[in-house]
């Protein structure tokens, strides 16, 4: 499997730590609820089809990147650095 | 036998080697196959359940016969195949499952009992009693049946592994392989063109067909030999492509040729990892045999084999050979045979409407429905409808037609589909994303159809790069209509083989079918039709198509089996090459590591990082010994230790102290220029993640240390929380990890060791104090920190000054009673302490645990404070962190020991806690342990009971504060 870093290029999967769903970008203020922190922290989808995921750059620049994938054919649709994802309001 | 001829062999070139202790002779471009061939050796192996003699079937990778086992001892290889391995001076290979020998193996009795042993034998007979399956059964069944055998030793030879990366790359150099790297290069694109033989040219290379004017083989060696001047060509020969995987990934195995690996230390085999823009597969087509009676008799070959051997290699099994076919390609192997004067005794054509000009006896409409002779072919009984006559044959070349190669695109999911016309499947167009198949692999039989095709696929893959495709002029070829009359078993009785490696007949995939295995993948798994080393590569599609017509359904209907990496067999060791021994882990080393090793201290592991255990002293013969020395030395006198390989991260901005506000429980931007705080790091969760010290070094700028294990994870976190959550943050950080050597000088006499290192003046910090000092010209970093509850220090310097900066510490150290000391003593050190390392956080502890709730700030939020308050991790009844000693006679509390209420019965239902470092404390003098137990904090002075049901220790001991030495921390500050 190879991923665009935004910044490096493509590279091999293997440069890359995989941490989980890009959920991890929209942490609950503090107060918001038990609900709320349950779902940022526990609760995932899994979808057969498009998923947004966060890759750690590790083996490279040390970026964060959000990867748009298909989970069933394995196609990587696009990546964006997180910094510009939570800029947008992602 | 050898017979004149101009094939692609060296005659100037004889090459001696041994089979099974003989000595016999070949040529350079042999490979053991045709060496053996031409010495007249027909039977090379025997078959895996009934030892049944066997020949060679094949002339290429999917041989399932002629396996053997070369070298010795460590470097000892089962299973080679011998059409793949290249004849070179000294090949020492012999022939597997036989004994004594190949020609009297007595484990051939399994043969006159294969009516009791068909499929689901095993299941059915070793049903009961159950013990004795693993004891008795299994044990002689793997002695009776099975293929080569490793040697059990450590593999002593070379592998590697490497990375390649192109625009195209072409799997296959026969003809539409040579034409499509050909179109590719023409059009400027960085090709690399891989086959798996010694030779490309493919096809070319065993049949005696001309293109562009020229034969075959020589057309292929001209097409090379213009790629390779071209420069943007790299052709990889003795390369097999065996996988295709996402994103234009695929794997490679090349065996290096015998001459270059047997140079001192060369390796044998490189495993590649290819990564290519588009791909063409071009990897031709396998022939498949016909099942009849005994049709596994040694010199039974495909009929492709038998005209490799002869074009190519210029030998043959025997003068007087049949040809059995069912499309023109019998016609031809008739051709070749008389052309290089060979009798052909039969031609037997399964087509009712096939024609012959050739003078030879032809039988239209016709089978071949059993071979006799026992360890090599004497003649073929003929089946026509006048009846039956018997050929004297020594070979038989047959033909069932030609199965493309289309395991690559189905890697990815891809399933095949099947054509009618060639009575073949072929590969569903896009099944893996840029690989384009072309020739052979696709059905397409004829020379001129797959240059064509070749083309026709290169630029499909320039077309998908956005790249011009040149003019190149195809050059001429022959043509061949593909007229094909299904022929997959003989009827009649006996045993007709489909899959010879794994001695799967005919009648075992009826009897699978029989009994309501009638999925392909369950007649797979019970027959075993289609594993071992070929995968079926020979027998897949005939067995299927036994197995569709002993179920009443169509073969589309029945469909194959999953095709799966690799194409051929790699080796454990081409995959994991470089990972043996010290290869397995990268090796991190400290800049004191030399003078450590030079001290005779044994150095342990610590992650990646090599440390010292502890600097054993003349008269020492025990670790304990060294390590109480060390730490009386650290309590009494001084001592230095190297703590470089804690995770150490510059940090800096006008936001760091908010940024570090928001990864810490604690308040870092009120930190004084400075000043050192300890600092605990929670995950998102309310856990303790880790934790460490960090320093600061000027108004935007601080040092922040983590410990050795999660150095990474720290990094790792600090860039989510500055990238995902805090973006807007101008802050910025580095690991300096590397870049720094920093040692621990503890003791009563630090003070006065760094006083006349460094004067009086830079040693004058407070407890928790930093500052930029100079040693000599150099600039290091003075911290006033102690993770031994000693007073202490902490220097740092520039990596390159650290090994010269170690020897002198300890030349200054053991000057005042002191001297280094090692991972032992800093661990008795911190427990003394109380102080936690990752034993202690390992992930399920929170900072109230660990009786550090009150660093968590009230005035802030950070990183894992919202969940540290959900009640499950705040309430009173959690387990702790407390300090033991024992009270009974045993003075063990060995880590992993769980806690009791005294006088509880010790299940996991009474469970009270479990100890997580234990030490003996000379200190103390007692043996001490850190460990969490229900509501510890409150329970200090009580006895419980300790046990270890795996190392028998059952005792009691008395809970403590966990700090155990020093209680008011004095030694420490003064």
């Amino acid at each position: 499997m190879r991923i665009t870093c935004p910044l490096c290029g493509a590279r091999d999967r293997r440069e890359f730590y995989y941490s989980g769903a890009a959920v991890a970008l929209d942490r609950p203020a503090p107060e918001a609820g038990a609900e709320v922190w349950d779902d940022y922290l526990h609760n995932r989808d899994n979808p057969a089809g498009v998923t947004r995921d966060m890759w750690y750059h590790e083996l490279g620049c040390g970026s964060w990147v959000v990867v748009t994938r298909n989970t069933v054919s394995h196609e990587v649709i696009g990546t964006a650095l997180a910094r510009d994802e939570k800029g947008r309001g992602a | 036998m050898r017979i004149d001829g101009k094939g692609l062999i060296d005659r100037r070139k004889p090459i001696s080697f041994r089979f099974d202790g003989q000595r016999y002779d070949g040529f350079a471009g042999d490979t053991l196959a045709s060496a053996l061939l031409a010495n007249d050796i027909r039977l090379m192996g025997r078959s895996f359940k009934y030892h049944r003699p066997r020949g060679v079937l094949t002339a290429g990778s999917e041989e399932p016969n002629a396996l053997v086992t070369t070298g010795l001892g460590p470097a000892q290889e089962p299973n080679v195949r011998a059409t793949t391995l290249e004849l070179y001076e000294g090949l020492m290979a012999r022939s597997q499952n036989r004994w004594p020998s190949l020609g009297f193996d007595l484990m051939a009795v399994n043969d006159l009992a294969a009516p009791f042993l068909g499929a689901g034998f095993y299941y059915k007979t070793f049903m009961w009693p159950k013990a004795f399956w693993e004891k008795i059964y299994e044990p002689v069944i793997r002695n009776a049946a099975g293929l080569g055998a490793l040697s059990g030793e450590a593999n002593s030879d070379k592998y590697e592994k490497a990375f390649a990366h192109c625009d195209l790359l072409v799997i296959g150099a026969g003809p539409a392989g040579l034409w499509a790297a050909m179109e590719g290069a023409r059009a400027g694109l960085d090709v690399i063109l891989c086959d798996e033989d010694t030779q490309p040219g493919g096809r070319l290379n065993a049949e005696t067909e001309t293109v562009g004017g020229m034969a075959g083989a020589e057309w292929a060696a001209s097409v090379v030999a213009e790629l390779r001047a071209m420069g943007n060509v790299r052709i990889m020969t003795r390369t097999a492509v065996i996988g295709a995987y996402d994103g234009g990934t695929y794997g490679a195995l090349e065996r290096l040729a015998p001459e270059v690996a047997q140079r001192p230390g060369a390796a044998r085999e490189c495993f590649w990892r290819i990564t290519a823009g588009q791909a063409v597969l071009a990897a031709g087509a396998i022939e498949r045999p016909v099942a009849f009676r005994n049709n596994d008799r040694p010199g039974i070959m495909t009929a492709g084999a038998v005209r490799a051997y002869l074009n190519r290699w210029n030998v043959t099994a025997g003068r007087n050979i049949a040809v059995y076919g069912n499309t023109d390609e019998a016609h031809r192997s008739v051709r070749d045979l008389q052309a290089a004067g060979l009798h052909v005794s039969a031609l037997i054509d399964a087509r009712p409407h096939a024609t012959c000009d050739l003078d030879v006896p032809f039988f239209a409409g016709a089978e071949v429905s059993n071979a006799e002779g026992r360890q090599a072919l004497e003649a073929v009984e003929i089946r026509t409808a006048k009846g039956v006559e018997k050929i004297r044959a020594e070979c038989l070349a047959m033909s069932g037609g030609w199965n493309p190669n289309v395991h690559l695109t189905c890697h990815m999911g891809g399933r095949p589909v099947w054509d009618r016309d060639i009575a073949a499947f072929v590969p569903q167009p896009g099944a893996v994303p840029g690989l384009h198949v072309a020739g052979a692999a696709r059905g397409v039989f004829d020379t001129a159809g797959c240059l064509a095709d070749g083309r026709r696929a290169a630029r499909a893959a320039l077309e998908a790069l956005g790249r011009k495709a040149a003019e190149v002029d195809l050059p001429e070829a022959e043509t061949a209509r593909y007229d094909i009359w299904p022929v997959w078993a003989v009827p009649g009785k006996g045993r007709a083989w489909l899959d010879f490696q794994n001695d799967v007949t005919v009648k075992d995939v009826r009897q699978a079918a029989v009994e309501n295995f009638r999925s392909v993948e369950h007649m797979k798994r019970y027959t075993t039709q289609g594993m071992a080393t070929d995968q079926g590569k020979n027998s897949n599609v005939a067995a299927l198509a036994v197995l569709a017509d002993a179920t009443g359904r169509g073969i589309p209907e029945t469909g194959t089996t999953t095709f799966r990496p690799p194409f051929v067999p790699v080796s454990i060791a081409a995959l994991g090459a470089g990972a043996q021994g010290k290869g397995f882990a990268p090796q991190r080393f400290t800049t004191s590591h030399d003078a450590s090793v030079a001290r005779g201290a044994p150095m342990i592991e610590a992650g990646l990082w090599y440390r010292p255990s502890y600097f054993p002293q003349a008269g020492e013969t025990h670790w304990r010994q060294s390590c109480d020395r060390e730490v009386q030395m650290v309590r009494r006198a001084v001592g230095v230790s190297d703590v470089s390989t804690l995770g150490k991260i510059d940090i800096q901005g006008p936001d760091a102290g908010a940024f570090l506000d928001m990864v810490y429980t604690g308040m870092f931007s009120t930190l004084k220029e400075g000043r050192v705080r300890y600092g605990l790091m929670l995950r998102e969760d309310g856990y303790v993640m880790d934790d460490g010290t960090t320093a600061r070094m000027g108004a935007d700028h601080y040092v922040m240390t983590t410990t050795t294990a999660a150095a990474g994870q720290v990094m790792r976190h600090l860039d989510f929380v500055h990238q995902c959550l805090c973006p807007q943050m101008d802050v910025r950080f580095i690991s300096v990890t590397e870049q720094w050597a920093q040692f621990a000088v503890a003791g009563p006499k630090a003070r006065d060791l760094l006083t006349e290192l460094l004067g009086a003046d830079q040693v004058d910090l407070p407890f928790m104090g930093c500052g930029a000092v100079r040693i000599d010209e150099i600039d290091a970093r003075l911290f006033r920190i102690s993770f031994s509850g000693e007073a202490g220090y902490e220097i740092a310097v520039p990596a390159r000054y650290g090994a010269a900066l170690f020897e002198r510490l300890c030349e200054m150290a053991e000057a005042r009673d002191g001297g280094p000391y090692g991972m032992e003593a800093l661990n008795v050190l911190r427990i003394e302490k109380g102080f936690i390392t990752h034993a202690e956080i390992h992930g399920r502890v929170t900072a109230k645990d660990i009786g550090m709730g009150g660093m968590v700030s009230a005035k802030k939020d950070c990183v894992g404070k919202p969940m540290a308050a959900r009640p499950g991790l705040s309430e009173d009844l959690r387990e702790e962190l407390v300090g033991l000693r024992p009270l009974g006679e045993i003075k063990e509390l060995p880590a992993g020991a769980h806690l009791f209420d005294e006088g509880a019965e010790a299940m996991a239902e009474n469970d009270q806690g479990y100890v997580t470092s234990s030490c003996y404390s000379p200190s103390c003098e007692s043996v001490l342990a850190l460990g969490f137990l229900k509501n510890g904090r409150a329970r200090h002075g009580e006895r419980v009971r300790l046990v270890d049901h795996l190392r028998g220790v059952d005792t009691i001991c008395e809970v403590q504060d966990p700090v155990q030495f020093d209680a008011d921390g004095g030694r420490m500050r003064d």
